[in-house]
């Protein structure tokens, strides 16, 4: 049930160095269930980093994450995802060949492994076919089960990325760009998407297209040169004098 | 039921096919198809790194060759070794090596894979060329072939060739259902996922690194079982078995045959080995028949060039291009 209380995912000090570089440095903020982070800033200012720091796919320089409430910083990334972290990425990563179910349902195996049970076909999988078919219909991609993934437009591709990951069941959600490259219809079908999986999840969602970003965030963290200028609910985040010149008046919202 | 026939005519056939040919033919040809048998399994074994895993290894034949080594070594020296514990232990040396590589190459993606895996193959092949462990570049002979005995009862001689025939073509069948079954199941599919996107596995939350590790141990452990049936054929083994050479030609046959299909591997054995005879044949080449890798080389590198699927994918591709063809007559 929904625990509107501790968040699901705690970023504390945050830093990531590349030689002098920091890409990311002391960035704290909190992830809660039923709400959309999004985290915003020009390109190079350390959000994919960020995303890549939280999700456990490069080590992190300082600071801490915590999960659930346990201190995941310093897991690899399949244990933190098995322990309910999932992410999506800025270059759509699905299994083109697959079809559609297929990429759903192996996403959900992860959850049920049993790699030495070599004589039960995959497809006879009870659990990752339940999981596959129910994430499917959370995203309205169900009518595409049998298409082979690689075929589909860009924006479905994008959508069964998200499918894929709602497919392992996790608490929180790592969006990187999921609207990278859409076409108006295609990014309201997103949107309409995020806010149809947001009452189940933590969603940390990193997007440049601030029309929907200001519909569908709960909370806003800016981001330049790799630290936090502002963190606040949509309406104070448009209205900070210091974000509107170091972000917005150059994209003009 | 009807796709599902057709499915299973072509396999079928060539089973009944080979499990019959030794009523046809003695001889050469018997032994040939055995060897080639071996080669099948061999190419099997890699087929699930390269095709099932995307694992591009170039050091192959060292599990090949290792369990060859070790059945004549361990096999004593005044009488027959027994298959049961022989077998197993041949397999069980190929696999540890396996494991042991695979452990250190894991850690490594793409061309640096490739030369880990050769560097470890060469490191065997020169333990054995060049120590007097298994009588140095002369190889080494297996005295007595090993027994098949259960409960006193002696089940076949593997000294006869139609007797070892048949135990390499039922190697080869449950070798290869024993692999189509296996892909199809959880684990197979982990490694379909690895192949197609390693990233977004581990994103999903598998730790790719024990389930390759898993396969590259399983691939040593089935080239393994290559080897010990070859030792046993042969009665003799030698350090080219763990050579370069023998890596590049298994990964040539599945190149030819195509990857990502079992059946392209079986294929791809018989049809590297029908061709290096072919070129071989002096009938038809006359003396420039002794430059045979010359034409076998052009040759695969045609394949290449116009079957980028191999031969097992040659159908399709005649499929697509006749599709192609009827919708450009249609837009005409």
């Amino acid at each position: 049930m929904p625990d509107t209380g501790a968040p699901l995912l705690r970023a504390h000090g945050v830093t990531r160095r590349f030689g002098g570089l920091a890409a990311v440095s002391e960035v704290s903020l909190d992830l809660a269930e039923g709400a959309i982070h999004a985290v915003i800033g020009t390109n190079g200012a350390g959000k994919s980093t960020l995303i890549n720091v939280l999700a456990g796919e490069i080590a992190i320089t300082g600071g801490s994450v915590e999960l659930l409430g346990i201190d995941v910083t310093h897991w690899p990334q399949p244990k933190r995802a098995q322990a309910g972290l999932g992410r999506s990425y800025q270059r759509t990563t699905i299994f083109p060949r697959f079809s559609v179910f297929e990429n759903c349902r192996l996403a959900a195996q992860a959850t049920h492994q049993v790699p030495w049970n070599w004589w039960t076909a995959a497809a006879d999988c009870p659990k990752s076919t339940a999981l596959a078919r129910e994430a499917l219909d959370r995203t309205g991609l169900a009518g595409l089960a049998d298409r082979t993934a690689g075929l589909l437009s860009h924006g479905e591709k994008r959508q069964l990325e998200i499918a894929m990951c709602v497919a392992t069941r996790p608490r929180v959600l790592l969006l990187d760009e999921p609207l990278a490259g859409m076409g108006a219809e295609e990014a309201q079908r997103m949107v309409e998407l995020l806010n149809r999986i947001k009452p189940t999840h933590a969603i940390l969602l990193v997007e440049h297209d601030m029309d929907a970003v200001f519909r569908v965030s709960d909370r806003i963290t800016v981001m330049v040169n790799g630290a936090v200028i502002a963190s606040d609910v949509p309406a104070a985040v448009r209205a900070d004098a210091e974000v509107q010149l170091a972000y917005l008046g150059e994209v003009h919202v | 039921m009807m796709a599902t026939i057709r499915r299973l005519f072509v396999p079928l056939t060539v089973m009944v096919l080979l499990f019959a040919f030794p009523l046809a033919t003695t001889g050469f040809y018997l032994e040939f198809t055995s060897k080639v048998m071996i080669l099948a399994i061999f190419a099997l074994s890699l087929e699930l790194l390269v095709g099932a895993t995307g694992l591009v290894s170039l050091g192959h034949a060292a599990f090949y060759g290792i369990a060859a080594y070790a059945t004549v070594l361990l096999s004593p020296k005044f009488g027959a070794a027994s298959v049961f514990w022989l077998l197993p232990a041949a397999v069980t040396c190929s696999a540890l090596y396996a494991l042991l590589v695979g452990a250190l190459s894991l850690r490594t993606r793409g061309v640096y894979f490739i030369m880990v895996t050769l560097a470890f193959a060469q490191m065997a092949y020169y333990v054995f060329h060049d120590t007097k462990l298994g009588g140095g570049t002369d190889g080494i002979y297996l005295n007595f072939k090993p027994e098949v005995i259960l409960f006193g009862t002696k089940l076949l001689d593997p000294g006869k060739p139609v007797a070892l025939y048949y135990v390499v073509l039922v190697s080869l069948v449950l070798v290869f259902l024993f692999l189509a079954v296996l892909l199809k199941s959880r684990f197979g599919r982990v490694l379909a996922g690895i192949k197609s996107n390693e990233q977004r596995m581990r994103a999903a939350g598998f730790a790719t690194f024990p389930y390759k590790l898993a396969a590259f141990t399983l691939a040593g452990a089935l080239a393994g079982l290559a080897g010990f049936l070859v030792a046993v054929k042969d009665g003799f083994v030698n350090p080219e078995m763990l050579s370069w050479h023998e890596s590049g030609a298994v990964l040539l046959m599945l190149i030819l045959g195509g990857m990502g299909r079992l059946s392209g591997a079986v294929l791809g054995a018989f049809a590297f080995a029908l061709l290096q005879l072919f070129f071989q044949w002096e009938v038809v080449f006359g003396n420039f028949a002794k430059h045979w890798p010359l034409m076998l080389g052009g040759t695969i590198i045609l394949c290449v060039a116009f079957m980028p699927n191999g031969l097992i994918g040659l159908p399709a591709q005649w499929r697509a291009r006749r599709a192609r063809k009827t919708t450009e007559e249609a837009r005409a």
